[in-house]
């Protein structure tokens, strides 16, 4: 695991972290008295696609909120582009773990979109014309338009994820955290998500993704960051995700066959 | 009467408290919206029982000071220092303890309150006491309402509405998706003390009208009455305000037509007739539209089945569907299929195929999606769609005998 770490670190020193979408350090967020995630270690690379994989309970999620200050860690820092997170809030989009939701609460997909636009609308402005047009249009790079006026109830899983998003591209940010976008979501729902997720990375924004589907990891993400209570890996796919950073994250969790597959997958 | 204390000429009491209670009703209905909302409606309770102590409290340090007990700021004053100390109490034991936050309410709400009777008691038996009526603010006392006491509710009322109307969107991100309110950078925990804080500031306008113990009512009936009517959060934050407002004058006008009726008491009931009014008779929402929708999509089924057992040439035994098909003429009284019905039997069969093919081909995805075994097809493909699924299934098929 020591290795490990020590060969990304070369390409961390490479990259610099001064200016990183997202650096963390020595970070050790603990519910009660056992660490979810113990002194680690993160720097996200500009304008690509980082998918943090680990098993069930390994921090993952742990790692993104506390990240964006949603649970105050026991200690570390977080710098957004080089500065501290109070700073950079407005550069970032997270996009939630669906279920953190009462789906029976009154409001439609729009209202939703608008949300992301709080920024733009103060305590006191008005909704208007320009800010309907911007919902509509991230509505629409979801393929969401026509479902503008449904309550986020009569969605299914896959259309409500897709609002969650179309909200995080209201707010024209620069980094995108993402928590299991495609936990539960149907195939349609997966590729217009993963369309969007490109587009971004196209347009230079810098996507984080938790992601729990390790057969698409190599399709969809440049980077890697694997983690269970401590990192594990970092770095692009093909260094990173390996059989053997897979059987130290997994543990004997994860069916030799399930890793020969993902070896094989990767060439 | 009825008529006098609607149109507000039932004298100058009556006309300040059915003023007052409209103010007060709007402003409970409008902040109880986001209780209501972030799911708290119970904190409410909590913080009207902690009100009481500082009531007392406030009435024996101004006796002390020489002062006339029953200044309604003062008094008003000293509840709102011991709702907030409740409030702090049930935040700390929510936040720093494993109590989970019905607990709080439960241990903040009785322990103010048993302690609020207790200084009651005791200023009761004090000389000064008996004429304080303050057993007036448990649930409201109209009767003596001066000008400077709807004044203060007036000015207080409007006053928390101006204060939920600037925060109103950061009330409702926080009521919705509490996470990405803070990963926004919202101060989550001071949003919702500052929701807490003006629910209080309604409870403590409410004390002179309602009293303590049913103001409750007030921030929790109108939501709950406005949510059967809309999905849009905004709307219910208006409707709940005007549902809140009406009742608090036409309760106020009901209580002053008729000697001895209680204000506060009479506001309840009315806003809770509204509620009632809506539960049965909401679109959509309401129980009624319910029990139709099920009564329909039932028939539906119904016919469907009916039609499909009469295409293939099986005997019917449900009593209600052979009800239904003799009604739209499908079946003669004997059971026996009409010739129109024969045709709408094989059209029936004749669909369920098409559907097969919908369901089993990839570029009809999206209207697969559709399929609830009753829909008709031509009601989501078009006339060539269904020809060219027709020419796949082969010619018309007669129906079994």
């Amino acid at each position: 695991m020591l290795e490990l770490a020590t060969v990304q670190g070369v390409s961390l020193e490479a990259q610099g972290v001064d200016d990183s979408p997202l650096a963390i350090r020595g970070l050790t967020v603990s519910y009660g008295q056992k660490p979810a995630v113990f002194s680690v270690d993160m720097t996200v690379q500009r304008g690509g696609m980082t998918a943090i994989i680990g098993p069930n309970g390994a921090g993952k999620s742990t790692l993104l909120k506390a990240a964006l200050g949603i649970v105050s860690p026991l200690s570390g820092q977080v710098t957004v582009f080089g500065q501290p997170l109070e700073d950079q809030r407005a550069r970032i989009a997270y996009v939630p773990q669906r279920a953190s939701v009462d789906w029976d609460f009154p409001t439609r997909a729009i209202d939703v979109v608008l949300m992301g636009l709080s920024r733009q609308l103060g305590l006191l402005g008005r909704v208007r014309a320009r800010h309907l047009d911007r919902a509509i249009e991230c509505l629409n790079r979801v393929g969401m338009r026509e479902f503008a006026d449904r309550q986020i109830g009569q969605l299914s899983g896959g259309q409500q994820q897709r609002v969650f998003l179309a909200r995080a591209l209201a707010q024209d940010a620069d980094l995108y955290l993402l928590d299991e976008p495609f936990a539960g979501v149907d195939a349609a729902t997966e590729k217009a998500i993963i369309a969007v997720l490109k587009s971004l990375k196209e347009a230079g924004k810098t996507v984080v993704v938790v992601h729990h589907d390790l057969a698409t990891v190599a399709d969809y993400f440049d980077h890697v960051f694997l983690i269970n209570t401590r990192k594990i890996a970092e770095g692009p796919v093909a260094e990173a995700f390996t059989a053997d950073t897979l059987q130290s994250a997994y543990g004997g969790r994860l069916a030799t066959a399930q890793i020969d597959q993902i070896s094989r997958a990767l060439g | 009467m009825l008529w006098d204390a609607l149109s507000l000429q039932l004298g100058y009491n009556a006309t300040l408290v059915a003023i007052g209670a409209t103010l007060l009703g709007v402003s409970a209905g409008v902040t109880g919206t986001f209780l209501f909302l972030r799911k708290r409606a119970l904190v409410s309770d909590a913080i009207s029982h902690a009100t009481l102590p500082g009531v007392c409290l406030a009435f024996m340090v101004l006796v002390a000071f020489g002062g006339d007990g029953r200044n309604l700021i003062g008094l008003l004053l000293g509840s709102a220092i011991s709702a907030w100390v409740g409030l702090l109490c049930m935040n700390w034991l929510t936040r720093h303890t494993r109590l989970a936050e019905d607990a709080a309410i439960g241990a903040v709400l009785s322990v103010f309150f048993g302690f609020g009777i207790v200084l009651l008691t005791v200023i009761q038996t004090m000389g000064v006491g008996r004429q304080a009526g303050l057993e007036g603010f448990l649930l409201g006392s109209t009767a003596g309402m001066l000008w400077a006491d709807a004044l203060i509710i007036a000015v207080g009322g409007a006053a928390t509405l101006g204060l939920v109307m600037i925060i109103r969107r950061p009330m409702m991100l926080v009521a919705f998706d509490p996470e990405y309110a803070a990963a926004r950078g919202l101060p989550v925990h001071r949003i919702d003390l500052a929701m807490m804080g003006l629910v209080m500031a309604v409870t403590v306008v409410g004390l002179k009208i309602v009293g303590l113990i049913l103001i409750v009512a007030l921030l929790i009936i109108p939501p709950v009455t406005a949510r059967f009517w809309t999905n849009r959060s905004d709307y219910v934050v208006v409707l709940s305000g005007l549902a809140g407002g009406l009742a608090g004058y036409l309760g106020a006008a009901l209580s002053a037509s008729a000697p001895n009726l209680p204000t506060g008491p009479i506001i309840v009931l009315v806003s809770f007739g509204f509620f009632v009014l809506s539960l049965l008779l909401a679109p959509t929402r309401g129980v009624l539209a319910a029990i139709l929708r099920h009564v329909r999509f039932q028939r539906r089924v119904h016919i469907r089945q009916g039609l499909l057992a009469l295409a293939q040439g099986q005997k019917i035994y449900e009593p209600l569907t052979i009800r239904l098909l003799r009604r739209a003429g499908v079946v003669r009284a004997d059971g026996v299929a009409t010739e129109a019905g024969k045709a709408c039997a094989a059209k029936a069969l004749r669909d369920e195929k098409r559907w097969e093919v919908v369901r089993a081909d990839q570029a009809h995805e999206a209207t697969a999606a559709l399929y609830d075994g009753l829909r008709d097809i031509e009601t989501v493909l078009t006339r060539d769609q269904i020809a060219e699924i027709d020419r796949r299934i082969g010619g018309p098929q007669g129906v079994a005998t």
